[in-house]
């Protein structure tokens, strides 16, 4: 599996007065099984650039190819590049509307023509692998909690066997352990099942903790494209564009203006924490760290 | 008396089938009390389904109680007569920006609110042009709040219930739906009001950065409180805030994980400047 996007381009309202420039030339490689963080402020084009991948919207020019093939094709299926590509929208629980929850998680594959039996396997596997409680399966998504919700749409796309995972902004309105659960469960499915999983997010701290290569969106471009380490180091630069890096990585950077030898971009907790322990124990040995010297190396 | 004092406070959602009879009782608060002075910033945080937002909602009578007492500004929010008193002297705004905004000109949705309880033209406009400069808006007046950003929409949303001049605004999770510039520009916005105008503030979120400017935190678990005391009490806490499905801000957590492998640093950093004070010290 791979998607090339070559110099896509797409216009808003094109040919009126409201023409937007919303991507301008994109061109981008996603490989099989990668972990893709998308960040960008507010009409950056992140969620134009996702909606082309499974071809909900139409590049205005440029190409996009699924597995070497032109997905613009006369003759390309588009349907079976919308079950292959799974797109989750932002609070995706608003597209709920069947009386329960596995019903509504049938409704994809049932759709897509497969039967009744065949579609209940599809829901009962999805349901599993985003861990919802089996006693939550025949409720009416109203009775579920907001996390749990998110859950169950979530398996609504994963029903349909997708290869590509594409999560805008899967945590909005979570609470912080929903937002460790989701993002856990989503880490999973890449993991084990080598599942690709491009995720839209405005958490840097998420970005930086989950994924291993980061995009970074500025009006329409591609302002960025790295690990997050490399990415993270322009934290001046990603600033100007009404972005951050992590909290931590300002300490690590404060400290080293302050005179501590705290080495490296550290991106997340536990690298900022493993780079002041090696700077304190450089300068004085395992003294500092009382009570723990043993457990520290 | 406090602004805002509830006393044993309880809610319930009620759900009856088609013949009346009782399904299921959804205790939402239980016997919340609830102390917030005049000119305070009060946060309030709890995991989804906690009960936060329907404590929000009898603030400014969108709910009632079901048992206990909640007085605000003075006055019984049991009783019907207040609701309208008691809706003007607390203002609330949402999650969401696109659903509180009405008008099609900036300026004509931030005199919505006043122009709808009478107040004379002349004023209205005097005070549309206070609320928008209270949140920094002023110079899109003029402007289609459809071409905004989420953040500006949100301050206009916060400058509609200024204009309404209350004593106390009810944020309920106001940022998050908003990139991080966005969501500094509306904690900035409501930290200004509240250290400049003394403006009471009741803000409900899920991010424990935003919480660390507040005076006072509230936690709600399961329709109680159960946790209350300044940021720095609240957050030195890590392993019981963790047990109700929340967090503590990512410096306090570095902060916590560095003590816990040897380094002496004290309890309660909050910010990142406090952190590389601690850090430099030792060092």
């Amino acid at each position: 599996m791979s998607i090339i996007l070559d110099k896509v381009n797409y216009f808003y309202s094109e040919k009126t007065a409201y023409e937007a420039h919303a991507l301008k030339d994109v061109s981008l490689k996603i490989g099989d099984g990668e972990f893709i963080g998308i960040i960008g402020h507010t009409g950056s084009g992140k969620s134009t650039l996702i909606q082309h991948l499974n071809g909900l919207v139409k590049a205005s020019s440029g190409g996009i190819y699924y597995n070497g093939q032109d997905i613009y094709d006369a003759d390309f299926d588009k349907k079976e590049l919308r079950g292959k590509v799974g797109l989750v929208f932002q609070y995706p629980e608003h597209q709920l509307f069947e009386t329960n929850v596995f019903a509504d998680v049938c409704y994809g594959p049932k759709n897509r023509g497969f039967s009744r039996k065949q579609s209940e396997l599809k829901a009962f596997a999805a349901l599993r692998s985003v861990g919802l409680p089996e006693g939550y399966w025949y409720r009416s998504p109203f009775e579920l909690s907001g996390g749990q919700k998110r859950r169950a749409a979530i398996a609504g796309v994963l029903a349909m066997e997708p290869e590509v995972l594409v999560l805008d902004e899967p945590t909005a309105g979570l609470d912080p352990k929903g937002r460790d659960e989701i993002l856990d469960q989503v880490a999973k499915l890449h993991r084990e099942r080598r599942m690709t999983v491009i995720l839209v997010s405005h958490s840097m701290e998420d970005v930086a903790k989950y994924v291993s290569r980061l995009i970074v969106m500025n009006r329409g471009s591609v302002l960025y494209d790295g690990m997050p380490k490399e990415v993270f180091a322009h934290y001046h630069e990603l600033e100007e564009v009404g972005l951050a890096a992590p909290q931590v990585t300002y300490l690590v950077h404060e400290l080293r203006r302050r005179g501590i030898p705290a080495e490296g971009v550290a991106t997340t907790l536990e690298e900022a924490k493993q780079s002041i322990l090696r700077a304190f124990s450089e300068k004085h040995g395992n003294g500092k760290l009382s009570g723990a010297a043993g457990m520290f190396r | 008396m406090n602004f805002i004092e509830a006393r044993k406070l309880v809610h319930e959602f009620i759900r009856r089938d088609e013949d009346d009879n009782v399904e299921s009782i959804l205790t939402a608060l239980d016997g919340v009390d609830l102390d917030v002075k005049q000119g305070e910033f009060v946060a309030v945080l709890g995991h989804n389904g906690s009960g936060k937002s329907t404590l929000a909602k009898h603030l400014n009578v969108l709910l009632t109680p079901g048992s206990g007492t909640l007085w605000v500004d003075g006055k019984d929010a049991g009783d019907a007569d207040n609701l309208w008193d008691i809706r003007q002297s607390t203002g609330m705004v949402f999650q969401n920006p696109d659903n509180q905004i009405i008008a099609s000109v900036v300026e004509e949705d931030v005199a919505f609110g006043p122009e709808n309880i009478g107040v004379p033209t002349q004023e209205i406009w005097k005070r549309v042009e206070k609320s928008l400069r209270s949140v920094g808006m002023i110079q899109y007046r003029e402007h289609s709040p459809n071409k905004l950003s989420g953040g500006q929409k949100q301050r206009i949303a916060i400058a509609g219930v200024m204009a309404m001049e209350p004593k106390c605004i009810v944020l309920d999770e106001p940022t998050a739906m908003l990139d991080p510039n966005g969501r500094k520009e509306v904690l900035d916005a409501v930290e200004q009001l509240n250290r400049e105008k003394g403006m009471t503030v009741i803000l409900i979120t899920h991010y424990m950065e935003e919480v660390v400017r507040a005076d006072r935190v509230y936690v709600m678990d399961d329709g109680k409180v159960v946790m209350q005391g300044t940021p720095r009490e609240i957050f030195s806490q890590v392993d019981k805030l963790k047990s109700y499905r929340l967090d503590v801000p990512q410096v306090t957590l570095l902060a916590h994980e560095l003590r816990k492998s040897g380094l002496q640093i004290p309890q309660g950093i909050l910010t990142r400047q406090e952190l590389v004070e601690a850090l430099c010290q030792l060092y």
